[in-house]
């Protein structure tokens, strides 16, 4: 287990540096992007509207507050776009409004759908409207900066983004700074606290609705069929839920959590049944693609479940383990209780960050495969490039798919069973004569 | 136009509040609705069966160990029986001959003893006759002799050769 736990760390750690590096390679191919389109017409009001100096070289998207949209195609920037959670659900390219629950220090709570935007049906959640100070940046709400913002609602000229992704409402001719929305991530990540919360039932909170309720559904008409059928053979979907059911109470619960496992039960198969179902219904195409369970905040929800519950559940032998090693020299309990301390927090945090890499890693994979045909066709400019790459293209989205479907099972599976083992391990009875 | 281009932000790896408050909505939604009534009644149902079957097999396992009991009880009893009526036919037989034997045995001392009642009753039935040709014989001679005191014998010889005829009649007789 400490084995699986050290090549996962590495796993992560080469997966963030493949992340690095392709963010340099995506403002490198913005460059040379830029550069097969000079003479364009973008790069005109790029040098005259802002003082960017020798950064303005590039991105000539970035400077386009007209909301009319650039020609450059940028597969990373789509990739963020279609794995970020949104105020707006998109079923295929149709965009329908969800319910915003925003807070700001300011004028406190504001709850209204997020068609008062104004955004396109058939578009990317752009909003046209700025409401009560708020905007629609690519399906995300931000709240203007400034205290002149009109708090009525008002038409935009459009949304520009600097090189730090900071948006910048146009507004008649002038340009006002947006704040993002409150993240808990410290500022770890680019994102920390700002003076605006975003409460809203977004695109991830509807997946999880409708899974929720699914899985409800389900689950209640198998707990009814054994209630009716009982002492009769599985019936319909009763025989399709019993295998899976069985498989991890006998192969995660019994084995790690021993005679007690019924008490755990409910919370393994409560995490296994709600992230597959959330990984499944990610894998929907066009159904929105919701990234649950690649969403950070998720993971780490869950995450912390897996640490309370195992230690709370810790007993007498758990904790003495932790801080007072039996049967080692002092000097070397000395290093053991910081790295044991440590290991109860670097658990769940490799529970969260697994799950997450996993499954971003997947989706934006697929979003790349997808991402081919435009980058072949030059985003337009080439047919003869574009359809030749819609075969490889769709065999390998395809084949990635096919993975996907297997990833979903096999990180619910893996989160389930780690949790189990944690909270085995606090749980077991240890035997000192017989370990030591 | 199907793409617009955004600038590049990682937004899934900075934890938005909301839906951490969502997430815990529904994951404690989920664990207390789902888990007390679907996961745990599902696995008390489970739980039973597996009991219910386990039950099940140990009570055909037991009727076959019974049934086996029962099966060599009675081939035990069989053997018992076939044993025992080889010894009642042994003994049946042994019977039969010894019978036989004494009831030979028995038969041939009856024909001995008939065979010496008869001898003794020929001797008797002899002796008797003898006792009778005896008393025959006595009473001839006082026939023959009052015979011939009754004829007047004239001479000697003729009285000899009469009486020699007399003789000769009573040997023929």
């Amino acid at each position: 287990m400490q084995l699986r736990t050290f090549l996962t760390t590495i796993l992560i750690l080469t997966a963030g540096a493949v992340f690095a590096d392709h963010g340099d390679d995506h403002k490198s191919s913005d460059q040379t992007q830029t550069h097969q389109q000079n003479g364009h017409d973008h790069n005109h009001d790029h040098d005259t509207s802002h003082d960017h100096g020798e950064e303005g070289h590039g991105d000539a998207h970035h400077d386009d507050c007209g909301g009319h949209h650039g020609d450059t195609f940028d597969p990373g920037a789509t990739a963020f776009h279609h794995i970020a959670d949104a105020n707006v659900y998109s079923i295929g390219p149709l965009q329908i409004p969800l319910p915003c629950i925003l807070y700001n220090k300011e004028s406190g709570f504001d709850i209204f759908m997020s068609s008062k935007f104004g955004f396109d049906r058939l578009g990317h959640g752009d909003g046209h409207y700025a409401y009560k100070g708020y905007v629609l940046d690519g399906g995300t709400v931000k709240l203007v900066a400034d205290a002149n913002f009109p708090k009525e609602k008002v038409e935009i000229k459009g949304i520009r983004h600097d090189e730090d992704a900071n948006a910048y409402v146009c507004l008649g001719d002038n340009e006002y700074p947006t704040y993002a929305k409150s993240t808990a991530d410290f500022g770890l990540f680019g994102g920390g606290i700002t003076p605006f919360y975003d409460f809203s039932i977004t695109k991830n909170v509807v997946s999880m609705f409708i899974v929720f309720m699914f899985c409800l559904w389900l689950f209640l008409k198998v707990a009814r069929a054994y209630k009716d059928r009982q002492g009769k053979a599985p019936k319909g979907v009763q025989s399709l839920i019993e295998p899976v059911f069985l498989f991890i109470q006998d192969e995660v619960c019994k084995p790690f959590l021993g005679d007690k496992y019924m008490r755990y039960q409910p919370f393994i198969m409560s995490l296994f049944f709600f992230i597959l179902g959330l990984n499944l219904f990610g894998q929907i195409p066009f159904f929105g693609g919701s990234n649950v369970t690649g969403n950070l905040a998720f993971t780490c929800v869950l995450a912390i479940f897996a640490f309370l519950v195992t230690n709370l559940s810790g007993n007498k032998h758990y904790w003495e383990h932790i801080f007072w090693m039996p049967g080692v020299p002092a000097w070397v309990k000395t290093i053991l209780t910081p790295v044991e301390v440590l290991g109860v927090f670097i658990k769940p945090l490799t529970l969260m960050l697994r799950l997450f890499a996993n499954i971003t890693a997947g989706h934006m994979v697929i979003i790349i495969f997808v991402s081919l045909i435009f980058i072949f066709s030059q985003n337009g400019a080439n047919a003869i490039g574009g359809w030749g790459t819609v075969i490889p293209s769709g065999l390998l989205s395809l084949f990635m798919m096919s993975i996907e479907l297997l990833v979903a099972f096999i990180q619910a599976f893996v989160f389930a069973i780690l949790t189990a083992s944690y909270i085995g391990a606090a749980i077991e009875d240890h035997h000192h004569e017989e370990a030591h | 136009m199907l793409l617009f281009v955004l600038s590049a932000d990682f937004s899934v790896i900075k934890p938005d509040l909301g839906l951490i408050l969502w997430t815990s909505v529904f994951f404690i939604l989920f664990w207390v609705l789902i888990g007390k009534f679907s996961f745990g009644p599902i696995a008390r149902a489970l739980k039973a069966r597996e009991d219910d079957i386990q039950g099940a097999l140990d009570e055909a396992k037991n009727a076959r160990d019974e049934m086996a009991n029962l099966k060599a009880e009675n081939e035990k009893i069989l053997a018992e029986a076939r044993q025992e009526r080889a010894a009642i036919i042994k003994e049946a037989n042994d019977i039969k001959s010894t019978m036989i034997k004494e009831a030979k045995e028995k038969a041939k001392d009856e024909a001995q003893r008939i065979v010496t009642n008869a001898k003794l009753e020929i001797e008797n039935e002899k002796k008797a006759a003898l006792v009778q040709v005896k008393n025959e014989v006595g009473a001839m001679a006082t026939e023959i002799a009052e015979k011939v005191l009754r004829k007047q014998l004239v001479t000697d010889a003729e009285h000899n050769t009469y009486v020699n005829q007399l003789v000769d009649e009573i040997k023929l007789n």
